[in-house]
């Protein structure tokens, strides 16, 4: 890790003593981005992708790890460190950058269990107080302002996202998730990782 | 035997009753925390995909007719119908009565500049395209009265797609015509920029 850090120091002064172009400094922080969350940001496990998300969406996540207020333990081991230094500027431009690449669908979900994780995300469960996905979150999982895509994702990335709001993370986020999630069983949320992953 | 049977019997027609009891305003809680999982935690609405309406301080009459009107085809809304007609008339109007309590401040977001034309034809209406003061039925402080509804911290977007839609979307079942008849004529006159303005400025009053 300290290894890591040292190269991209070298590689910092390296590329800003080749160039002194603020547009270099930013394409060495999508570098960084892009060394987990692979070369055209589709994720790299447990990268979740970032390719195509809501721009809103990944600039409050930022902010959050930033703050450090999304607290599962990927986010502390990874995230954390790789946010503490980012301006709010920069973590604006890396946001919208990635929001504009085109995401693949991760398609690597149960097909089985997909279709009853397509009727809980169209139309919830009425009689089990569990609400329709779609309302916030769109008829193809597309997201809206600060409401992510969830469409394509990777299954488990999905799945662990989901059973964390139940433990109790992420709980600084705010409602609705943390009661949305947290009555799910562990079986719908395998469906609707399920469903979500193959969505284009 | 017997004795114990009949005992037995005894007990568990009493944890019956009790559970009932209980469970009925468990029941309560729980479905209102299934519909502020989309409609907000104070019932103040929540911008998402779609326009999610503040049902805070909503009319008790009104929100319970609507919820009716879902289940009986008269409003359009596959999410609505299905979240709907698994209520009793009972739970519908224990909800109605809980959202009435609510008063939290309006999420906002309409455009600041459209709130004087809105207020203008709020008041005082367009009588040269006969169209009467919206204060007129829903009240001055657009707080609505009996199936009426409550305008007043309704979402921007969502006043908007109402007024635009209300067409396709109210009095859809013809062998059961309702209220929503009397706003017909209304929206069908306002063209878009009298719907913004008229949304920008219902959805700033508290």
């Amino acid at each position: 890790m300290k290894l890591i850090r040292l190269k991209i120091a070298i590689l910092a002064i390296v590329c800003s003593a080749a160039s002194s172009m603020a547009g270099h400094a930013e394409s060495l922080a999508v570098r960084n981005c892009t060394w987990c969350h692979g070369a055209s940001a589709q994720g790299y496990t447990p990268a979740p992708r970032l390719a195509g998300q809501r721009y809103q969406y990944l600039e409050n996540e930022l902010a959050s790890f930033h703050a450090h207020t999304r607290d599962n333990p990927f986010s502390k081991q990874y995230m954390w460190g790789a946010a503490a230094n980012l301006s709010a500027r920069t973590a604006r431009n890396l946001a919208i950058y990635f929001s504009t690449l085109p995401p693949k669908a991760a398609n690597d979900g149960d097909r089985e269990s997909a279709a009853l994780g397509r009727t809980i995300y169209q139309e919830g469960m009425p009689d089990s107080n569990i609400v329709a996905c779609v309302v916030c979150h769109g008829p193809k999982a597309e997201g809206v302002g600060a409401v992510p895509r969830l469409g394509g994702l990777e299954s488990s990335y999905l799945k662990r996202r989901l059973k964390q709001w139940g433990e109790g993370y992420h709980a600084a986020a705010g409602p609705p998730m943390p009661h949305i999630a947290g009555n799910l069983s562990p079986n719908q949320i395998e469906a609707l990782a399920s469903y979500l992953s193959f969505i284009k | 035997m017997r004795v114990v049977g009949t005992q037995l019997a005894l007990q568990i027609a009493i944890l019956a009753v009790v559970f009932t009891g209980t469970g009925r305003a468990d029941d309560v809680q729980a479905k209102i925390g299934y519909c502020k999982d989309c409609h907000g935690p104070s019932a103040q609405g929540y911008r998402g995909f779609f326009p999610i309406p503040r049902l805070a301080g909503q009319q008790p009459e009104y929100l319970e007719n609507q919820l009716r009107a879902f289940i009986e085809h008269r409003r359009t809304n596959n999410i609505m119908f299905n979240v709907a007609h698994t209520l009793s008339p009972g739970m519908i109007a224990a909800l109605a009565a809980q959202f009435r309590q609510l008063n939290p401040k309006p999420i906002g977001g309409a455009p600041k500049q459209l709130v004087a034309t809105g207020k203008k034809i709020f008041e005082d209406g367009m009588p040269d395209i006969n169209i009467a003061a919206c204060a007129a039925c829903h009240g001055p402080d657009a707080t609505g009265s009996g199936q009426i509804p409550r305008l007043a911290g309704q979402l921007y977007p969502y006043v908007i797609k109402e007024l635009t839609n209300w067409g396709k979307e109210r009095g859809q079942n013809p062998a059961k015509p309702d209220t929503s008849a009397i706003m017909s004529p209304v929206a069908h006159s306002l063209n878009k920029s009298q719907i913004e303005a008229v949304a920008a400025f219902v959805s700033s009053l508290n």
